[in-house]
């Protein structure tokens, strides 16, 4: 568990330095793209560009593997499942009783599971390499998004990161006034729900503070200067152009083989 | 001084013509009829009682108060003829608790962030980072995490946080109730500086006022029910016997003076062992690191303990683990048959409601421990996770020891300070356990409630009690005698007296 939200761990030597506003571009070009068509080549192409661009983006394997696994796990169960509930076409390739594979259904499973990592990958690379102030100053600054709730948001970051710490004192104070988390399933849950509630109230409180520390220092004003400047660089165009390139170059490819299967047709 | 760095606007004059507040949804007027004039460069000590109002002073003078929604204002409040909301910046509120008032994760941007607020050009808001943190003493770098400082400088962050708004008028609200005496010093020393720079008017609130009297040149007493008690120089206001005695009354630390209590001075402990911990290392979590290692101790009935050393050394971890709420990272923790009766010699394995008849644990927050919605539930809470009948009696003797009697129908969280502290302790004798342990029991308490809390405590002792308190109030340690382990670098070394 980070200690932090506010300062988590980053990787990702190339794209730590790009503006956080080009890397939301890419990825949602990327997405739209993906979203258009559920097929495998396009899938694939995309999969292929993110793996393959990997180790220019300075993002390790190993270091990845580590951090998504239970998404890989997540992806081959959907691609299993709709394989063995999808329309049934072409040859059957495996019969068992009521289990049928064919064809048809396995294509349509490769392509879910396909996907479903092509569409997460994006989303994880920036959370690798995104501080969360330089993401706030960008939004605020180039995508001009209220600041108020630009900083209200980043703010509440670092409360979520102590809310974990709130939960456990929470359950051993609770321990200490002589309930805790044994007995049957009815008094568990019951004290699931009386320590929830717990936290919420401590979380209202403990925001509360902090909004009064924050308006105590002048927030909540009409205008506000930034003391860090978020700026593009050529990094910023390269890394926007690249993901239209993989958007684009995924569609046309699926348009040639004859795969796409545009969503809303 | 120098003339240059004095900042533009100079120091804010402060008048209240009949001020008074109302939080929204309470009857009582938190502060009222406040008649004052505070001239430029003052620097003022504010005190009386809990509930008093001084916090709600200083949060007006701060125009963090808020709109009529949030409560019903009377008179006026003026920062040099103006509403505090309307001059955004001329007054930087400093508060109580370090933990609660970091909003960024860098030390600079946490900084830089009130001058943004007040849309000081870039250039500028850097320039004002860099005095602002060589004010308060702070030379860490500006990427430096937040979450990787002590409170002392954590206080001190937030002292350079306002000061990045050249504030003319410098509001702190007991700025070191929660510091152990190394903070206290650094955060008090920090604000001296900065007001010899600066020549901002200053207004602090804070119990101990031992801590500020050399600091300030005038004192003013608030009366809880309403308007002045006593204001003048704090060579008047702290010696003369007639204020005194009225600001002892409210509760006010005066230098040289130390509530009286009552029972005796507890002697050091003959009676049965009740729990012994050997080579004991403590860990607040499973994997994490341990926080303190190889502690022998013994705990006997019928005596006081204490726990000290720095912020963070890892004593409430140990006071944790010794109540059975963590489990031991390595080495023995056993509960004598004194203590354990029934329920097997490792506390960490009993239920709770084993645990609540043995150990009573008093959390530094008393509001984690709060269950329910009444001080009377509260109350019966413990007793009834142990059998279906509660002895009402001893219920109600326990209410009017601690003065709560006229409190049971009243919601926990909205007590006062001290009346959830001894609420809070009040829960945890409910079940009559043969331990007590208490983390900071009186941080941020006024005279009063100490000098309660430490006749009370006493007396438990005397009726066979084991009393374990985590503490740096050197005061409240003498006045429990014991032996004193104290904890730093990793290590505990028990210090009999």
């Amino acid at each position: 568990m980070s200690s932090s939200y506010l300062t988590p761990v980053l990787t990702g030597r190339t794209l730590l330095r790009a503006n956080p506003v080009s890397k939301l571009f890419a990825a949602v070009v990327i997405t739209v793209a993906l979203m258009s068509s559920i097929d495998w080549v396009s899938a694939t192409v995309v999969l292929g560009c993110e793996l393959a661009l990997m180790p220019l983006l300075g993002i390790s394997v190993w270091g990845l593997l580590r951090r998504i696994w239970p998404l890989l796990i997540a992806a081959v169960l959907g691609a299993y499942g709709t394989a063995l509930l999808a329309e049934k076409t072409g040859d059957v390739l495996l019969a068992v009783g009521p289990v049928v594979f064919t064809e048809g259904s396995v294509a349509a499973g490769i392509a879910v599971g396909l996907r479903a990592l092509a569409l997460a990958l994006p989303g994880i690379f920036i959370l690798l390499t995104t501080d969360p102030t330089d993401l706030a100053d960008a939004l605020a600054q180039k995508l001009h998004l209220p600041h108020r709730f630009v900083l209200g948001g980043l703010a509440s970051l670092r409360l979520v990161g102590l809310l974990v710490e709130q939960w456990e004192t929470l359950g051993l104070a609770r321990h200490a006034r002589g309930i805790g988390s044994d007995g049957s399933v009815v008094a568990r849950t019951r004290n699931l729900l009386g320590q929830s509630f717990g936290l919420i109230v401590q979380a209202i409180r403990r925001a509360t503070r902090l909004a009064t520390a924050m308006e105590a220092r002048g927030f909540g004003g009409g205008t506000r200067t930034w003391a860090r400047a978020s700026t593009y660089s050529p990094l910023d165009a390269v890394i926007a152009v690249v993901g239209l390139v993989v958007a684009v170059g995924a569609v046309t490819t699926a348009v040639l083989a004859g795969t796409w299967n545009f969503i809303l047709t | 001084m120098t003339p240059g760095l004095v900042p533009p606007q100079g120091a804010v004059h402060v008048s209240a013509r009949g001020w008074g507040w109302r939080h929204a949804g309470r009857k009582a007027f938190a502060a009222r009829h406040l008649e004052l004039e505070i001239t430029p460069g003052e620097r003022v000590l504010l005190l009386g009682a809990s509930g008093a109002g001084k916090s709600t002073v200083l949060h007006g003078l701060a125009g963090v108060l808020g709109t009529q929604d949030e409560g019903e204002q009377e008179g006026e409040l003026l920062l040099d003829g103006a509403h505090p909301a309307s001059v955004r910046g001329r007054a930087g509120l400093v508060l109580q608790d370090p933990e609660t008032q970091v909003v960024l994760a860098r030390v600079g941007d946490e900084v830089a962030f009130a001058a943004e607020n007040l849309s000081v050009p870039r250039e500028e808001i850097w320039q004002r980072v860099g005095r602002a943190l060589d004010d308060v003493g702070l030379a860490l770098p500006l990427d430096h995490p937040t979450t990787a400082l002590s409170g002392g400088q954590k206080q001190r962050l937030a002292l350079a946080s306002v000061l990045a708004m050249e504030p003319g008028l410098l509001l702190l609200d007991e700025p070191t109730a929660n510091l152990d005496p190394d903070g206290v010093l650094e955060v008090r020393d920090a604000v001296v500086r900065v007001l010899e720079r600066t020549g901002a008017t200053l207004v602090v609130v804070e119990h101990r006022v031992a801590v500020w009297a050399d600091v300030v040149d005038r004192v003013i007493v608030l009366d809880a029910g309403g308007g002045i008690l006593a204001d003048g120089p704090p060579g008047t206001v702290l010696v003369q016997e007639a204020t005194r005695a009225r600001l002892a009354d409210a509760g006010v630390w005066i230098p040289g003076w130390r509530p009286p209590v009552g029972g005796t001075l507890p002697s050091s402990g003959s009676g049965p062992a009740l729990l012994s911990a050997r080579e004991l290392a403590v860990a607040r979590t499973r994997r994490g690191p341990a926080a303190v290692e190889d502690l022998a101790i013994e705990i006997r009935a019928g005596e006081a303990l204490g726990i000290t050393g720095p912020n963070g050394a890892g004593k409430s971890t140990a006071a944790l683990t010794l109540g059975g709420l963590l489990r031991p990272r390595a080495g023995t923790l056993v509960a004598h048959p004194g203590l354990a009766g029934t329920a097997g010699s490792t506390p960490h394995r009993w239920r709770s409601p084993q645990l609540v008849q043995r150990i009573g644990t008093v959390f530094q927050e008393p509001e984690h421990q709060f269950l329910t919605a009444s001080v009377e539930e509260e109350l019966t809470f413990g007793p009834r996770r142990i059998s279906d009948t509660v002895d009402t009696a001893r219920i109600a003797e326990l209410a009017e020891r601690l003065r709560l009697t006229h409190l049971l129908r009243a919601n926990p969280f909205t007590l006062s300070g001290g009346e959830k502290r001894r609420l809070s302790v009040a829960t945890m004798l409910a079940t009559a356990p043969r331990l007590l342990i208490l983390d900071e029991p009186t941080f941020g308490q006024d005279a009063l409630t100490w000098a309660e809390l430490v006749t009370l405590l006493r007396e438990l002792v005397d009726d066979g009690v084991a009393v374990l308190s985590v503490t740096h109030d050197a005061d409240f340690s003498d006045a429990l005698g014991g032996a004193t382990l104290h904890i730093s670098g990793g290590a505990g070394r028990l210090v009999s007296r």
